[in-house]
């Protein structure tokens, strides 16, 4: 049931794109989210696109698998999609009952759709190729400059990558005990909102209670080995910039100025 | 083994279930698997984690949907438009592993009512089979309105077997139902097993890893390795494969090793013996 969710969960497999410093990924996803709200403007956007599916190419995840990715978040893109397209004011192509449909709103919500689903797709991509530990250990190295400001940045990434670890755990048990009461007769579809929102209690109970022993387990076995905040705290495999990652800049510049001179002089 | 076909009660037919089907870690836990139960049998369900047991089960109530296949239930396809899954869920009663772990409710009582009130029977009848249910699975009184989250793994366990036998299954499921409990639980637990196949006529299906158990309760066992079913017959003749259960990573029960090595060493008993009185009975033979 639950299962299928794959918005943000790692894919495993051997890329280029999977072996790139965890820090470049960031920065170049940063890079990326900036760019397709720098310019509404159509060429940007083929632009933009053509750039993801190189990544797509290059990181070996299959193409229906990002597609299937895209599944929970779908209602939200059409929504926004109508939205726009109703209450943009502008000139008139057709009129439906009292909606009026306009140029500028279809227009509008064309490119809202193509900056959403880029939005979108480009963060999945990092976190398809990234390991969440991975994923907060380089966030907390870029992050590291504020702990001048006495931020606490090794906290932040801990609690970070422990909620990461979580998700598809705590999925997996939410599957389990809704299979487990549908067995016994309990009933998630019909009824109204209210008697939908009752139904889920006997879902939530041994779902919080579960959540509460894995982390007083976790607590007890991050106490046993002796973890004490990240003072002194060395790592195993400490990141370290490759050839690679000087390349994947170089790529991430030219990237930027090409959105810059396509969206200027197009 | 030879079956009276009028007994059937449900039946796998041909079943395939593939895992993330799209997916990095997409793998086929069933493949082609049939498999039958029959009125008022105990059925051992037998394999090494991963062997496809736990998806077995959970395709026999509707909880999952076989990518290939059906499954019969009194004669009637349950995948058929209009068949009435919920009431499936109910005369097929389905005890997961760990049942401990969906308890909600506030009182023991209430947690056993969960179930025969989602089935739509009324608050008396409810109350009655519930409390007939706590009996049956042997609860002390005082129980009745303690919190189930306060009581022993053992007995948690007894509450969540209740809450499912309160709705008066025909068949019912169970999934490692001693997993994690210590022996003494153990041997609780398997007695009441026992004593609710004798009196209630249920057939019964028990998934589990103990050989020893299963040889003492099942009428046959059925053992399934990488997603296909291996064996299913009597236990006797399927422990007398022993050899190739343990390349499965599974063993025959243990009288049976002991047989073994009295036998090779020269001594002229049985070596088709499972549980420990019939070794007794057997070692007795020769001694005497």
């Amino acid at each position: 049931m639950l299962r299928d969710i794959t918005l943000g969960q790692y894919y495993e497999t051997k890329s280029k794109l999977h072996e790139l410093d965890p820090r470049t990924k960031l920065v170049g996803t940063l890079i990326y989210l900036i760019s397709l709200f720098m310019f509404t403007n159509a060429y940007v956007y083929i632009f933009a696109a053509s750039f993801l599916l190189l990544c797509v190419l290059i990181s070996r995840i299959p193409p229906t698998y990002m597609i299937k990715g895209m599944k929970p978040v779908i209602f939200l893109l059409v929504f926004t999609l109508f939205l726009n397209m109703l209450f943009t004011p502008g000139e008139v192509i057709f009129t439906f009952w009292k909606i009026n449909i306009t140029k500028e709103g279809v227009k509008q919500a064309l490119y809202m759709g193509a900056r959403l689903t880029l939005l979108i797709m480009g963060s999945n991509m990092m976190t398809l190729t990234t390991t969440p530990t991975r994923l907060t250990n380089g966030l907390e190295r870029l992050m590291g400059p504020l702990k001048l400001i006495k931020l606490p940045v090794h906290e932040i990434a801990m609690m970070m990558s422990i909620a990461l670890r979580f998700i598809p755990i705590l999925m997996d048990e939410t599957d389990r005990i809704m299979k487990a009461q549908l067995a016994r007769g309990a009933d998630f579809e019909s009824g109204n909102l209210i008697k939908k929102a009752k139904s889920l209690v006997p879902v939530l109970v041994p779902l919080f209670i579960s959540a509460f022993r894995r982390a007083n387990d976790l607590a007890m076995a991050m106490e046993a080995r002796c973890y004490h905040g990240g003072k002194g705290r060395t790592q195993m495999k400490p990141l370290k910039y490759r050839p690679a990652d000087l390349l994947a800049y170089l790529v991430l510049i030219l990237y930027m100025t090409a959105v810059v001179l396509i969206g200027k002089y197009l | 083994m030879e079956r009276d076909k009028s007994k059937l009660k449900l039946a796998a037919d041909h079943i395939s279930y593939e895992y993330d089907k799209s997916g990095a870690n997409r793998h086929k836990a069933l493949d082609d698997v049939s498999f039958e139960v029959y009125e008022g049998e105990f059925v051992g369900l037998i394999g090494h984690t991963g062997s496809g047991k736990s998806t077995l089960m959970q395709h026999l109530n509707a909880l999952l949907k076989p990518d290939q296949g059906t499954i019969w239930y009194d004669g009637q396809d349950i995948y058929e438009k209009g068949y009435d899954r919920k009431e499936l869920r109910r005369r097929v009663g389905l005890v997961f592993q760990y049942p401990e772990h969906q308890l909600f409710e506030d009182t023991v009582f209430n947690e056993v009512c969960f179930g025969p009130k989602n089935f739509g029977m009324d608050e008396k009848q409810s109350e009655l089979s519930a409390y007939a249910a706590i009996k049956k699975v042997g609860l002390p009184d005082e129980c009745f309105y303690h919190s189930p989250f306060d009581l022993s793994g053992g007995q948690k366990r007894r509450v969540a077997i209740a809450s499912v036998l309160a709705v008066k299954p025909e068949i019912l499921i169970m999934d490692e139902p001693t997993a994690g409990l210590d022996p003494k639980g153990r041997e609780e637990l398997m007695e009441m097993i026992l004593s609710l196949k004798e009196s209630e006529g249920l057939s019964i299906v028990m998934v589990s890893h103990s050989m020893e158990d299963v040889a003492k309760l099942a009428d046959r066992i059925v053992v399934m390795d990488k997603g296909h079913i291996v064996y299913d017959d009597e236990p006797r003749k399927v422990f007398a494969h022993y050899k190739e259960l343990e390349e499965m990573g599974l063993a025959a029960p243990q009288m049976m090793y002991v047989m073994q090595d009295l036998k090779d060493a020269g001594f002229d008993v049985r070596t088709d013996v499972t549980t420990i009185e019939e070794a007794k009975e057997e070692i007795l033979r020769i001694v005497t």
